[in-house]
């Protein structure tokens, strides 16, 4: 394995790395890059960057970089990496954080295919409350205009009761959308800002 | 023992055999689940990976419904289970948080209840012996292994009522109603779940490693109390050329042994049929 360098001189964007320091809580000062994320990480075949490099661009506040990567998007969240971390630094937080500044940023294009499931699975629980899976999946088929995958399945699903094709029915539905206003709105307040 | 429960959405729909054999299980050994009226989406994992407050805000409403009947939550999906309890550590460290989290569902909330997985409240606080003296049907010689995937045990300052990297408790469990319980190292991997719409063939990797590890500790089915997991697993085995491994959920193992009504109807449901496994082992 490559050696590492232990100290890196911050040579980008050091506004960028305090934050995503403050927005995620995570001090990730404090990574000496052990790799020991990138070796317990799940899915680190399919990224770009592993994730003790996605830590050292933010050190170094290589903006463009860490919001540009697959990486990111292809984290599944599983945790394995902040429970292991011998320096608590919540990679998982960090890569939230990164995630919702590329999305401010529109620069998703190594995600396009997560982001369109994110956005999907989000506007259902905004429309009906609860997630409304037929409905789901048939949105992402439209949208990644991927018709045919998984196609025997879906149906065998449906036969067997798995999806429903009455939509979940609340009573404060109106309730769980104005979350959903009051996020926009602060968002375009952040944006104006 | 009574808490508010929160069933989450899949339980409705793709894991609707969990849902029922939760609702069988609790019944029969007592622990009483009060549906929370008008739950809505904990939002889990799209909405804290895209937007933190909207994260908090979808798992807050609940939270804040169950402070209003002042009951503690049960659960039965770890992601919700990771959400909600993730959203009332945030607000109990952090005031700032709870004001913002108010404002967003415009409930009140001051992070008063906890909220328990269903196999801890069922290990912990029913405990094994009680199961054991209820066991009619021992699941005599089905070799098993337990898989918990990430979030019942990750990150441990969240959640955390078993090792994170060794857990035990359902080990424990299956053992109790008779199973031949094998250790493996695939009880925490992660499956790939929530990327299972997006990048199949990452989880379609993932599932397929899994699946083989547990081939190989010589079990014929795996055991779940994840319905984010039970989907995966099942569905993208049905990917690969191996036999596939049967995927229950352990209450659906708890009404099996204890001769529950209702436990053939639940395992109709699953894409990997357990019937052939289960004749023969006369069950």
């Amino acid at each position: 394995m490559q050696y590492v360098a232990k100290s890196v001189p911050a040579i980008g964007d050091t506004d960028f790395s305090s934050e995503v320091k403050e927005a995620s809580g995570t001090n990730i000062d404090r990574c000496y890059q052990c790799l020991t994320c990138s070796l317990d990480c799940p899915v680190a075949f399919a990224m770009d960057y592993l994730p003790h490099q996605v830590v050292r661009l933010v050190q170094v506040g290589l903006k463009q970089e860490a919001l540009t990567s697959a990486t990111i998007w292809v984290c599944a969240n599983c945790e394995a990496c902040a429970t292991r971390c011998p320096n608590d630094v919540a990679i998982p937080r960090v890569m939230d954080t990164l995630r919702a500044m590329a999305l401010r940023e529109r620069v998703v294009e190594k995600g396009k295919d997560i982001v369109v499931f994110h956005h999907t699975f989000l506007e259902n629980i905004r429309r009906w409350g609860r997630q409304y899976e037929l409905s789901l999946l048939l949105q992402i088929k439209l949208r990644t205009r991927d018709f045919f995958s998984d196609l025997r399945l879906g149906l065998r699903m449906l036969r067997q009761g798995k999806l429903k094709l009455r939509p979940p029915r609340l009573k404060d539905v109106a309730g769980v959308r104005a979350i959903f206003r009051r996020i926009d709105q602060s968002l375009a307040e952040g944006e104006r800002t | 023992m009574k808490y508010a429960y929160y069933p989450g959405c899949s339980l409705e729909t793709t894991a609707e055999e969990y849902g029922r054999s939760v609702r069988a299980v609790c019944a029969h050994l007592g622990i009483e689940l009060w549906e929370l009226p008008d739950w809505s989406c904990c939002g889990a994992s799209s909405g804290h990976s895209t937007n933190r407050r909207l994260a908090q805000a979808l798992a807050g409403r609940n939270l804040a419904l169950a402070e209003r009947v002042g009951l503690d939550i049960a659960v039965a999906c770890p992601a919700c289970y990771l959400r909600l309890r993730s959203t009332r550590k945030e607000v109990k460290d952090n005031s700032q948080n709870r004001e913002e989290l108010v404002r967003l569902i415009d409930m009140p909330y001051e992070a008063k209840y906890d909220t328990r997985h269903l196999l801890d409240i069922i290990c912990n606080d029913v405990g094994l012996e009680e199961l054991k003296k209820r066991v009619v049907r021992p699941l005599e010689a089905l070799q098993l292994v337990s898989y918990y995937g990430c979030y019942l045990v990750r990150p441990p300052e969240v959640v955390g009522f078993d090792d994170p990297e060794n857990p035990q408790s359902m080990d424990r469990l299956l053992a109790a109603l008779g199973a031949e319980v094998r250790d493996w190292s695939g009880k925490v991997s992660c499956c790939g779940g929530s990327l299972a719409l997006s990048r199949k063939e990452v989880a379609g990797r993932l599932v397929a490693e899994i699946s083989e590890m547990a081939r190989q500790a010589g079990a014929q089915a795996m055991v779940t109390a994840c319905p984010l997991c039970h989907s995966n697993l099942e569905i993208r085995q049905a990917d690969g050329k191996q036999n596939k491994l049967p995927v229950f959920y352990f209450t659906e193992l708890i009404g099996l042994a204890m001769g529950l009504d209702g436990a053939e109807s639940w395992l109709k449901k699953h894409l990997i049929s357990p019937f052939s496994l289960l004749a023969s082992h006369d069950l």
